[in-house]
């Protein structure tokens, strides 16, 4: 295997609303950030790989404008996946695997604000049985809360306390959009959204970009004082269908975090990609996460949801940690589907 | 499949409708550039790095990736690089084919964009014919290119595109940030 690291990574602030800039303006941010915080340019990179989703701009290929932001003169090579950009690093890193580059640019965007966010993800799903009931992303959500209730292994003050906690994290957060102090009493005294679910326990609706770089260990231990090293990653999916899988665990999570390695150190922090707050408990149980470990120490997806670059969020989060030396190992997890279908695991050591 | 199934007709087909709903963001200098074109002035935008101006502007320089923010008035005269001649017609559109769509580099900029060539022979076009907006009455603009009819040629002798090539390239270095 060759030696991989995060060396650099750049996000916008997320807001609800990022209003008149359009995608190429928010990535062009993150992008020149994540170069300019390694001090190269668009020449030193390799490869370039985005995640994004083009139900969100509602247009066909809507992602090919975002190369705008790359300055692709002369032609450079380039790839799209249609995932979170988490995916995208997974690309670039199996290219660097298979010795075809050294260097990759991966970014990820989503304006969320101004399409119908909860319907968006609907169409994913099954088109004949699931997609015509048009059941929403909180709905479908909130099914999986339930069933985790009823199974009697937490209760709706577990999921206020994964908010609070989120709110907390998310006040050392500049980026961050949702943060403050709340009491569980608090947030148990708000009404229900979509029952057992309350507003907070969903990620906000977020606009936003975030991009960061990849190297091989020559260039890594040239461009960055103490790389974030990928010393394990795994990729594993849950059937399609919500009604062949038991929704109070994620067996895909658990699978990923054994096969990426993550018990065999000890675990600094983790940033789950939890949309919603009873799914953090999943994962945690799931990727076998003890209190030893800082959970979302930057807030997580409670305090702020790009929708296609929220799970490479959690990969820059855990590595701009490590690179400044305030960790030692972390996990950064990314998802995509409903109810925690897929699920990528990435170990990162300083 | 049991036998009965069998006997009936295929499912080829079933009606599942998806409506959603946009609030389309155009972009900041998208924006501005239609804004201008309701008011009948192009506005394009040079980079600082190539110094080449960009038209219609997306707020980014493609070629270095950098934000664009200098805005430059362009005349609406341009010169032809490349053309077809298309024999469909263009929905909801008076022009009648055989109609000319060109890719035209108005002076003064670096980029190309298309558009219609009519009110000519479509024998007399060649790359390198220059051409001048026929917009439309003022009463019908709106925010959209469609504001600009189409281009006519004008009464000059075709020039040479590697000539215009270079011209330009000198003309950019002036603006060129290092």
């Amino acid at each position: 295997m060759r030696e991989v690291a995060v060396i650099s990574y750049a996000q916008t602030p997320k807001v609800r609303d990022a209003g008149a800039k359009n995608d190429v303006e928010l990535v062009m941010e993150a992008v020149h950030g994540a170069l300019g915080n390694a001090g190269i340019t668009n020449k030193d990179i390799d490869f370039t790989c985005s995640g994004s989703c083009d139900y969100l701009g509602g247009a066909a290929f809507a992602f090919v404008s975002a190369v705008d932001a790359l300055g692709a003169v002369p032609s450079i090579a380039e790839s799209h996946v249609e995932m979170d950009a988490a995916w995208a690093m997974y690309e670039a890193w199996m290219k660097i695997q298979m010795g075809h580059i050294d260097t990759a640019l991966i970014y990820g965007f989503g304006k969320s604000s101004h399409c119908e966010m909860r319907n968006i993800p609907t169409l994913q799903m099954d088109p004949y049985y699931y997609q015509p009931l048009w059941p929403d992303t909180v709905s479908i959500a909130a099914l999986q809360a339930r069933a985790l209730l009823e199974s009697g292994k937490y209760t709706e003050e577990d999921f206020a306390k994964v908010v609070v906690n989120s709110r907390k994290n998310a006040k050392n957060n500049p980026n961050a959009q949702l943060s403050g102090d709340y009491t569980v009493e608090q947030l148990l005294a708000e009404p229900t959204f979509v029952s057992p679910l309350r507003k907070h326990d969903c990620c906000p609706v977020t606009d936003g970009a975030a991009a960061i770089v990849l190297a091989t260990r020559e260039k890594a231990e040239a461009w960055c004082k103490r790389p974030a090293w990928i010393t394990g990653i795994d990729h594993r999916i849950d059937a399609h269908n919500l009604g062949t899988r038991d929704l109070t665990v994620s067996e895909s999570a658990k699978l990923a975090a054994e096969k990426a390695g993550v018990k065999k150190g000890k675990v600094d922090i983790a940033e789950l990609y939890a949309p919603f707050s009873h799914q953090e408990l999943i994962l945690k149980e799931a990727m076998g996460l003890d209190d030893s470990t800082v959970i979302n120490p930057s807030g997580g997806t409670l305090a702020g949801h790009v929708f296609m670059s929220c799970g490479l969020d959690r990969i820059g989060e855990v590595a701009d940690r490590i690179i400044s030396g305030e960790a030692d190992r972390g996990v950064a997890h990314a998802s995509s589907g409903p109810c925690l279908q897929q699920n990528l695991v990435t170990v990162l050591e300083g | 499949m049991s036998e009965e199934n069998a006997a009936k007709e295929p499912v080829e087909g079933f009606e599942s409708p998806v409506n959603l709903k946009y609030s389309f963001a155009a972009g900041r200098a998208t924006a501005k550039f239609l804004r201008e074109i309701k008011q009948g002035r192009i506005v394009g935008q040079r980079s600082s790095i190539t110094g080449k101006v960009i038209v219609p502007p997306r707020g980014s320089d493609p070629e270095t990736g950098t934000a664009t923010v200098e805005e430059v008035v362009l005349p609406d005269v341009g010169t032809v690089i490349s053309f077809t001649i298309c024999h469909l017609p263009i929905p909801n559109n008076p022009i009648m084919p055989p109609f000319i769509i060109a890719n035209i580099v108005l002076d003064e900029s670096d980029q190309t964009f298309i558009h219609l060539v009519s009110e000519c022979n479509n024998e007399d076009i060649q790359i390198g014919t220059r051409l001048k907006a026929k917009w439309k009455d003022s009463s019908e603009w709106g925010l959209s290119m469609e504001n600009i009819q189409y281009f006519v040629p004008l009464d000059e002798a075709p020039i040479d595109i590697e000539e215009l090539k270079q011209k330009r390239l000198k003309e950019t270095e002036k603006y060129r940030n290092a």
